[in-house]
């Protein structure tokens, strides 16, 4: 039923008959583009003087240390600043997270602390009321989190045998439908909310009380969204009208979520094929030029890219840089065997051009073999330019995850609106391996009390003697120390998202999310091709433990030569194979909080610096304190036979065992592509 | 049948056409002085038998797309001519495209029994990379310990056969660039009948740090990486008509 003027033109379908179906709108009503780039319109005047203003912000804020303003008084809501803006007249579209650029808000759900930390390492002081408040009154995620921990889970934590937890940050990494809002205007969406809300009947469970609660905040977020388009003027009440009110609102939904969550991604979706369908309407129409078309998306991705959150110096190490993972999922395939590729898939490409690179939005292309020749080129072209297109394969994702699925952070992919996750940093099993061999201690860490080797596990048999290290031996101990840290591992996971959703809850972005949603338990690995090397380097050379004073291995001899991981070798690239399958087994085993579905991800992008730094010397011969590799990478300088056979041992790890994504950096000169264009 | 290979590389996309899973042998007659594998020159290198190394070649065979394939280099592939025959042998059988990449020094067209083993292996090879040093017998004997009969030959033999032939010529400022060389050598080509292309590899220094890794005397120090126009100019003369 075509009950508003927003859809006149649509084909109706399932998507407007009572239900909330973004994906049946798409394919219904896309347009594929088999063309080539040559239609794309350059930047206008007003596109480049708002993109000088935000260079020249830029600037200043880094003349400024990193950061320009920020707010020490003001809590983020999505009401609580005004309209910002940075050239009102030249904006078409609107919006930003404070009452001005660059001015960084106050999140401090997550953790007072953390707000606090990162306010002083800038100059800047938390107002006294607010931190009374969030100390005396009101109980942030963190501090529910530390108020449960348990002693061995905090002694894991800072011996960094699991490292990154978000424990004191916001957990990021959901993707609203954002789309949603364009759609069908926020009005319908909170009548289907109410609706939701009233099937919930029957035994009050704590469960069902919670998802009550859960949905009754849902609704107060989409007024408050409601509200937060009205302070620009704009209502967002009912399904947009032209190509501008969709860009707009479906900018409205994103922008609420980072006022909302300052959370370690704040990924967007997939929604160039949807956009596009309301911009081909309006070029149809006649009412806008492609020109138009392009400045809605240069201006939506401008404000994409000046998300800023305020965060800690330890917290940019982690992640090398300030990223907010603004991911944007283009392209793809239709499970129909249609193209998802538009006409906006380019202009949000074409960005890169009018604005110049940029790494965020993270733009990442869901690559097929057959995606359009022309848009592969494309594609192409723009990379060598610019080096600021991420791929990911969408034949590998789409037979689980279907057509409408997006990237949150860098690999997680979840089908938006349908699927969230609670994400779980990562367990470090380089290290598990030198806790194998020590009995669970520690090789770097000291008790603070006794001054000895800190013991983190139970006390497990160690390794004894001088010997070569036996691998059946070292296997069986590393068995063991796996199913302890898997065990550890999901538990603290299980405690930190409880108390996140009690204290840190995105009502917002799950808002626009189905109420009977998925949820993926999203536990990472870090330091595997290290572990994978050590246990070769045992098997198949001769490891030497050397012990210190404290008897604890803290070094290794190595005699002889040994099959490293890297070099499409299976004597080493089983071993690696065999480690992510058994510990995901292990993880699997476990009870994982609200039946999430556990997956796993082999991803660490920058974070492997900071874990290397924490792991001691390995029997693969790495030196303590260097870094691992990062995602599932070779260690640096072992893969000997070349980038393909490099990226064969990548390419055996099996992806159903680690579903939330693997990652391989992987970097090459142009000349070493060969010698033509 | 075993070789003594030096090191394999499965994404060689600068030794003949397409993705080419690259196999280095061990061991070289000449001594080129910018030669940037001089680790490959001598004994050493590690034993792989003909089965060994297809096994790994087909293990990339999805790589190779229409145009890829394998390519043996060095050292100088062909002081194994029969364990390159054997393997390419084998993997013709498999439908690999084969090349070999060799300045053609293991060549004597007096003695039938090099003839016959170069035949066979003409017989299983897509490609030839030939790599004419120096167009002057007594600049070549200087540049790289011998003369280049043995190379020309070889070129003859291969135009003869309707091999097709890629040549190359390394650029080294003021020892191969120079316009006369360049035409001589321009000159010996439009007398085979199987060239299909010409490639100016210009003169890098890469590979110095294998030198003082080796504790070996380098003997270019004193000289750079040609210059572009030295470059552009190197191809006119050379590429011919096909210049453009």
């Amino acid at each position: 039923m075509m009950q508003y003027k927003g859809w006149e033109g649509f084909v109706p379908g399932k998507w407007c008959d009572d239900e909330v179906n973004v994906r049946d709108f798409i394919q219904r009503n896309y347009t594929p583009y088999e063309g080539d780039a040559s239609f794309l319109a350059p930047a206008t005047d007003a596109t480049k003087k708002l993109w000088q203003i935000v260079c020249d912000l830029t600037k200043k804020e880094l003349a400024n240390g990193g950061v320009l303003n920020a707010d020490t008084k003001i809590i983020s809501t999505l009401t609580s600043h005004g309209a910002g803006y940075l050239d009102k007249d030249l904006e078409k579209i609107v919006g930003l997270q404070t009452d001005e650029p660059f001015k960084r808000a106050l999140q401090p759900f997550g953790g007072i602390r953390m707000s606090e930390g990162a306010l002083e390492m800038y100059g800047y002081k938390l107002d006294e009321n607010v931190k009374e408040i969030f100390t005396k009154y009101r109980k942030t995620h963190n501090e529910g989190v530390f108020d449960v921990y348990t002693p061995e889970m905090r002694a894991a934590r800072s011996a960094h045998i699991l490292t990154g937890l978000p424990d004191a940050y916001g957990r990021g990494r959901i993707i609203g439908d954002y789309r949603r809002v364009a759609l069908y205007g926020v009005d319908y969406l909170i009548q289907k909310k109410e609706e939701d809300k009233l099937a919930m009947s029957g035994d009050m469970t704590p469960d069902k009380v919670r998802n009550r609660e859960e949905v009754a905040d849902q609704v107060k977020a989409l007024k408050a969204l409601k509200q937060m388009a009205a302070i620009y003027g704009c209502d967002i009440s009912k399904p947009a009208e032209t190509a501008q009110q969709a860009i707009q609102a479906l900018y409205f939904g994103y922008l609420a979520a980072v006022k909302d969550q300052n959370g370690a991604a704040m990924s967007i979706g997939r929604n160039t094929t949807f956009l596009d369908i309301y911009i081909q309407r309006d070029l149809e129409k006649g009412i806008i030029t492609e020109e138009q078309a392009q400045e809605f998306i240069d201006h939506f991705v401008m404000k994409l890219r000046i998300v800023k959150f305020m965060r800690t110096k330890e917290y940019n190490e982690l992640f090398s840089g300030d990223p907010t993972w603004v991911t944007e999922s283009i392209g793809g395939m239709g499970v129909d065997g249609r193209s998802l590729v538009t006409k906006t898939s380019f202009r949000i490409l074409h960005t890169l051009d009018n604005l110049g690179p940029a790494p965020e939005p993270n733009l990442t292309v869901l690559w097929s073999k057959r995606l359009p020749v022309a848009f592969k080129r494309y594609c192409a072209d723009i990379s060598i330019r610019t080096s600021s297109i991420q791929y990911e394969s969408d034949d590998l994702m789409r037979p689980e995850m279907g057509d409408d699925y997006a990237i949150a952070c860098c690999v997680s992919c979840m089908q938006v609106g349908k699927d969230m996750q609670f994400f779980g940093a990562r367990a470090n099993l380089a290290k598990c391996l030198l806790y194998a061999i020590n009995g669970g201690k520690d090789e770097l860490m000291k008790d603070k009390v006794t001054g000895k080797p800190m013991q983190v596990s139970p006390e497990f048999m160690p390794i004894f003697g001088n010997d070569a290290l036996n691998y059946e031996e070292v296997i069986a101990k590393f068995d063991n120390m796996m199913t302890w840290l898997a065990d550890l591992y999901v538990n603290t996971l299980n405690l930190i998202h409880y108390m996140h959703d009690k204290y840190s809850y995105e009502a917002l972005e799950m808002a626009l999310h189905d109420t009977k949603v998925r949820r993926f338990f999203a536990t990472g690995i870090a330091g595997l091709s290290c572990a994978a090397d050590s246990l070769s380097a045992i098997k198949y050379a001769k490891v030497y433990p050397i012990r210190n004073e404290d008897g604890i291995v803290v070094d290794y001899r190595i005699e002889g030569e040994y099959p490293k991981y890297g070099n499409n070798d299976d004597r080493a690239d089983e071993i690696a194979v065999w480690i992510l399958k058994t510990f995901m087994k292990k993880v699997k085993s476990h009870y994982t909080y609200r039946d999430s579905v556990p997956t796993t991800s082999i991803l660490t992008i920058t974070s492997n610096v900071v874990y290397g730094k924490k792991t001691g010397n390995t029997p693969d011969g790495r030196r303590g304190g260097t870094p691992l590799a990062p995602g599932a990478n070779p260690m640096h300088g072992r893969d000997c036979n070349g980038a393909l056979a490099s990226l064969e041992s990548v390419a055996k790890l099996p992806y159903e065992y680690s579903r939330d994504g693997i990652s391989n950096t992987f970097s090459i000169t142009p000349q070493s592509l060969g010698k033509e264009d | 049948m075993t070789g003594r290979i030096h090191s394999f590389e499965s994404f060689g996309t600068v030794d003949g056409p397409g993705i080419r899973f690259v196999v280095f042998l061990q061991g070289c007659p000449l001594r080129c002085k910018y030669c940037h594998n001089p680790d490959t020159w001598g004994k050493g290198g590690q034993e792989y038998s003909v089965e060994e190394v297809v096994n790994r070649v087909l293990r990339y065979k999805n790589y190779f797309g229409e145009k890829g394939g394998i390519t043996v280099s060095g050292g100088e592939p062909l002081l194994q001519i029969e364990f390159v025959t054997e393997l390419f042998t084998a993997l013709k059988a498999k439908g690999v495209h084969t090349c070999v990449d060799t300045s053609g020094v293991t060549f004597d067209e007096n003695n039938a029994d090099s003839v016959e083993k170069h035949k066979k292996l003409l017989a299983v090879t897509d490609l030839f990379l030939l790599d004419i040093k120096h167009i002057d017998d007594k600049a070549c004997k200087e540049l790289t310990g011998q003369g280049n009969g043995k190379t020309l030959a070889f070129a003859k033999f291969l135009s003869e056969n309707g091999k097709v032939i890629w040549i190359r010529q390394v650029l080294v400022p003021n020892i191969t660039d120079d316009d006369e060389s360049l035409k001589r050598t321009r000159a010996f080509l439009d007398t085979l009948k199987t060239v299909e292309r010409v490639e100016v590899l210009p003169y890098h220094t890469l590979g110095v740090v294998k030198y003082e890794k080796l504790g070996l005397e380098y003997p270019l120090k004193e000289v750079e990486p040609p210059k572009k126009e030295r470059v552009q100019n190197a191809k006119r003369i050379l590429f011919g008509e096909n210049y453009d």
